[in-house]
Parts: C-alpha cells; structure tokens; sequence
C-alpha cells in the first residue's frame, strides 16, 4: 500500500479466494462454493482469478464443525510454525496447507483477498466481519457493499480486540473478510440464507472489479460494531448452564441491550437482567457452536469509522 | 357419545435427549429431576420417571452415536439378544424396554411421553403411532384447547405397535412432543417454555383422568402420514441440487396446492408441486431428514371422532 494526497494506494486484487466449509455444518458457503467449482461463470470478473474453495473437507463430508479442533481458530503463528507431521490435529495440518497455497500469512505472496463464507444460528442477518478498523481497502468494499444492498441491511461487526481476536483462516489472505450470515441452524440449507450470501459475494466481485479498473474510492465513513465483551451463561459449579438467553434477548442481535433489560431466564422461570453501566448491542446470540466457548453472545459498541479514499497504483 | 373406560395410569415416563442434539428434552428432564429431589413424591401428581435416553449422543451433542436410537425399539429388534460389539443405540434401547417395559407387557409403563425438537416450524407436534390410542388423542385435544400462544397439532402414522419403531411406542400408551422450530444444539427459551407447559398440561389431565372425572370426547383435527418428499439430487454425486423454496420454508401445515412452489434449484430453476390433491407438509426442511432423504413428508388431513374416557374402577384385590 501507498499514500498520495491521502489516496491509499493498493496492488490490483488479482488473486481471490472465497473459502467455504470451514465449519463443516454451515451449508450456504458450502453449497455456493459446490456450485461455483461445477460452474464459475457467476464468480468471475475481468483480471481477477476467483478460486473458490472448501476448507475443510472432512467437517463437510461428516457434517459436522470440526474433527479435531476448530479451524477457524487454528491459524496461530505457532500451529503455522510448527514441524509438520501426522498426529498433529487435522485442522492444524489443514491450516499449514492452506497457508501454503494461499499465503503465506503476512508474506507479499498472499492472496489479496478471501471471503470466508459462514452461517449462524443467531439472527444476524447478513453480517460483514473485519479485522482491522485501519483497511481502507476492506472498509471501502464494506461500503460498496452496504450501499449496494440498501435498504436490506449489512451490519459491520468489528473483531479487533487483543483478547478476544482469533486466528481465522481468511486472516492469511492480505484483506480478509468474514462473511456471516443467518439465522440458520447447523446443518440445514435454508435458500433466503443462500441467496443474501450469493447476492453479498456478487457485490464484493463487482467491487473488486471496479477497483482493479481503475476506479478511485472517494473517503467515506462506515458504521461498525466493535466487540466488546464476551458473555457467558450463568453456570453452576460443574460448569452446567443454569439459565437460557431470555426471549426478550432471542433474536434480538444489533438491539440495544440496556442496564435492567431481561438476559437470562433459568430454567425455573426466573428473570436474570443485564446489569453493565451502559447499553450494549449484543449479536452472536444463542450461537449452537460457542455454547463450548463459554458465549451466550457477545456485546459490541457502535463506532463509525473513517475510510480513506483508495485507488490502486498505477504500473 | 359413547364413554370408554380404560385403565388408570399410575406410572408415566417421561424422556428427552433420545436424539442428544434436541436440547429442550435435556434441559427439561434435568429440571424435572432437580425438582423432584426437592420436592419427593410432591412435585406431582403421580409418579414420574425421568429418562435421559442417549447419554452418549448428549454428551456429545450429537443426534446419535452410531445408529439412530429412536428407531431401534421395533420388536424384531428388540427381541433379537444384543452383545458388547452391537452398536450403542441397540444396546441402549434394551436397556430402555428393560427399564421402561418390555414393550407389549403389563410392566410397561402406562404412559410415556418422549421430548424431541426440530428445526422445522411445527410448533408443538403431537406425534402418535395408533389411530386409536385414545388416551394420547384426549392429551393432544387438552393441550389444543389451553396452549394459546402456539399452534398445536396432532401427526399421526399409522403403524401396528410391533412395527413402531420409536420409543414411545414401549409404553402402554405413548406419544412424541415435537416442538420447533429450533437450531440443533441450541437451547432456545421459547421452546422450553411451550414444552414445558405442554407437559405440565399432559400431567394435569392424566391427574383428571385418574381421579374419575368424565372427559369429554369430541372431534379433533388430524395430520395422518401420506408420503414423504426427497430433494432434487445431482444423479451422480446424490447431493441436493436445491433448497426447500422461499415459499415453503417454515410453511408447516400449509395447505400445499397444485402449481405451489416446492424447491428452488441452485440453477434458479423452480420446481413445483404437480399432483392433484392437496396435502399438508410438515418437517419442512428438518435437518436430521437430509441423510434420511426427506425434504418434507406430506399428510392428508382428516377429523377423527374420540369417544368420551373414564378411569375403569380398579378391584381392590388386583390394584
């Protein structure tokens, strides 16, 4: 990346991945990456290679999110580092062959761009992940994007925090992007959810292509939500769950959460009410997958971040 | 209208966590437990088992462990020995007729209610196996008339009890509450709540029944089993070659019509319901049916009569 006149200047995306089935059981990416390795034509732009991918095959083939450990969280610079060898975690052989052929990780060699395609059982809608609030490429796509779909919604959810941040397979790629959408349960093809994630990808292409063609990006602002915190449920001292999200709270990502409103209901009937400072806007809420995580959901903050006008270099 | 007397149910089983993904069985039967060690014989009005079916599937969280377990309690399976290599679920459904029957004796207990959950929309589902299982179709009438916040209905196949290959069927009598829509592995509130009232109301007429009070009978709205419908698959890989279309999705117990949308091709293409007759679906689009090559069944609907009930006077010397 470069700076003129306080235009970034980046490369041309040429190289771009988009990664399905990194959770065996979240169908939409998988059944659109299928689809686009039959027939490409959908996926392909002038003076873009689009290589769609599944991440991981053995999740896929059982259905389930993973065999032996998570492989979005298995992109650590230590599983990265390590010797290879067989009785390492199939995710963590998994994540070292794909750095290979779609990094390195930080390297100039990397892919410009990977989508990674996921679904979720909380009501998300069609949710746009970034990793940095300081990638004016990706804020910029992120704008086009929301712009394009208006006025359907695309919330920005904003994971840049020390703790809480992990290492995600798209994160090998130079822009990395998370796309997450639902509700939809583990499992299950639900074709609105496959459609809002096939007409997504359409629009980051068309912005890619845009971009490579030369056009420059005016600065813009982008509303995001920041992670937070992450909120476990109510446990007894073996570690069981003792209350669930309150209905209240069911379905209600992107809301305000505010001090006093209902979080949790125990299983006898009991109200347990949110008790922080200030308002909080939850999301990730009752996702099947992190019950093992220790999330009921996860509260984020509204930001609106400033994007720099973008432009690629000239050759 | 006529008046049925049938035999008291002084014992009842109630299990969840047969398939160890639907929560809402788990997470009930676990408090009914903790309620029950507070409260001893109290808590209510008869005695209950409570039954974690598949300990296995639910630790981990999965449907099942090799074999489905709620299709393992036919009698032909059930009588065929098991041994330390049989799968789990067939060693586990022994156990269960041991614990719970045996299926067709008079040690069954009298009635037995298993907890599922699924992903389709089908509120709360009675699921019986008998077209005259009297005493389940007078709990599904009960629970019709006081459950306002959510559809109930009543989906009935009919088998003969040998064949039945589910666990309720090893009780004298047995039914399924399927209640959704909700995620596998997910616990959702609402869910727990309707289940957990349809259950308390199950309770409260089985105490009505057993204290001698005439229930009325009546009509009742019925599904009963037609068919069931598969995806649309690529001939050579067998995958789904389309969704369950917008317009069906989450439309269980809708009246689908000829000419009605049933599946949207990845190709775009639409493909619709071409026969003559109209039929209900429901389990529209349950995960578990994917690898059981089923996008939906279809039910006719029908209105069944039920004759009134009372609890038959027991003889002292047998009771």
């Amino acid at each position: 990346m470069t700076s003129r006149c306080g235009v970034c200047c980046f490369n041309e995306a040429r190289r771009v991945a988009i990664f399905g089935g990194t959770h065996g059981n979240e169908m939409s990416g998988i059944m659109l990456v299928n689809m686009w390795l039959k027939n490409g034509a959908e996926i392909q732009r002038s003076g873009v290679m689009t290589k769609p991918f599944i991440t991981n095959p053995r999740a896929v083939e059982k259905c389930t999110r993973y065999v032996d450990t998570d492989l979005n969280r298995a992109f650590t610079p230590e599983n990265l580092s390590a010797p290879s060898a067989d009785e390492l975690p199939y995710e963590v052989r998994r994540a070292q062959e794909i750095n290979k052929t779609f990094g390195p990780k930080g390297s100039a060699d990397a892919y410009d761009v990977i989508f990674d395609l996921h679904n979720t059982t909380s009501n998300m809608g069609s949710t746009l992940i970034l990793e940095s609030s300081t990638d004016h490429f990706t804020l910029q796509m992120v704008h086009y994007i929301k712009k394009a779909i208006a006025p359907a919604s695309c919330p920005v959810l904003l994971n840049e925090h020390p703790l809480l941040k992990y290492s995600t397979s798209r994160s090998v790629a130079k822009h990395p992007i998370g796309l997450e959408v639902g509700p939809q349960p583990q499992g299950v093809l639900r074709s609105n959810i496959f459609e809002s994630m096939r007409v997504i990808m359409k629009h980051a292409l068309d912005f890619i292509e845009l971009f490579n063609n030369g056009v420059e990006f005016p600065p813009c602002s982008v509303d995001v939500f920041k992670v937070q915190e992450r909120m476990d449920y109510p446990r007894d001292t073996n570690g069981n769950i003792t209350a669930m999200v309150h209905p209240d709270l069911q379905d209600c990502d992107w809301e305000p959460l505010n001090p006093g409103d209902p979080m949790f209901q125990t299983f006898d009937g009991r109200t347990i009410p949110y008790e922080g400072p200030s308002p909080v806007y939850p999301t990730f809420i009752n996702e099947a997958a992190y019950y093992e995580k220790q999330q009921a959901f996860v509260t984020t903050r509204r930001e609106t971040l400033a994007a720099q006008a973008i432009s690629k270099i000239e050759q | 209208m006529e008046l049925l007397t049938l035999p008291a149910l002084h014992r009842m089983a109630i299990c969840g966590g047969t398939h160890g993904n639907e929560m809402t069985g788990v997470y009930l039967v676990q408090e009914m437990a903790r309620r029950q060690k507070e409260e001893g014989e109290k808590a209510w009005p008869l005695p209950i088992m409570l039954v974690l079916s598949n300990p296995q599937a639910i630790k981990q969280c999965r449907r099942y462990s090799e074999t489905d377990l709620n299709r393992c309690f036919t009698s032909a399976i059930l009588s065929t020995p098991t041994t330390d290599s049989s799968p789990y679920e067939l060693r586990r459904a022994h156990e269960l007729n041991a614990l719970l029957g045996p299926k067709d004796s008079k040690e069954a207990v009298d009635i037995l209610c298993d907890l599922h959950n699924t992903t389709s929309n089908m509120g709360v589902t009675l699921i019986s196996y008998s077209l005259d299982e009297w005493i389940s179709l007078h709990i599904y009438k009960y629970l019709k008339m006081k459950m306002t916040s959510v559809p109930v209905r009543l989906f009935m196949v009919n088998i003969p009890n040998n064949e039945a290959y589910s666990l309720e069927s090893v009780g004298k009598n047995g039914f399924s509450l399927e209640v959704g829509p909700q995620p596998h592995g997910v616990l959702r509130a609402d869910i727990y709540n309707y289940m957990k009232e349809a259950l308390e109301l199950a309770i409260e007429w089985i105490s009505l029944f057993n204290s001698g009070a005439v229930i009325e009978g009546g009509e009742v709205e019925a599904h009963l089993f037609h068919k069931s419908i598969d995806y649309p698959r690529d001939p050579d890989s067998q995958q789904i070659s389309a969704a369950i279309h917008p317009q069906l999705q989450d439309q269980d117990f809708c009246c689908l019509k000829p000419g009605d949308p049933m599946f949207q091709c990845f190709s775009g293409e639409t493909m619709c319901y071409k026969e003559d007759e109209c039929l209900y679906p429901f389990f529209v689009n349950e995960c578990a049916y994917y690898e059981k090559g089923i996008a939906f069944h279809l039910a006719r609907k029908t209105t069944l009569k039920i004759p009134s009930v009372k609890v038959q006077i027991e003889d002292r010397g047998t009771s």
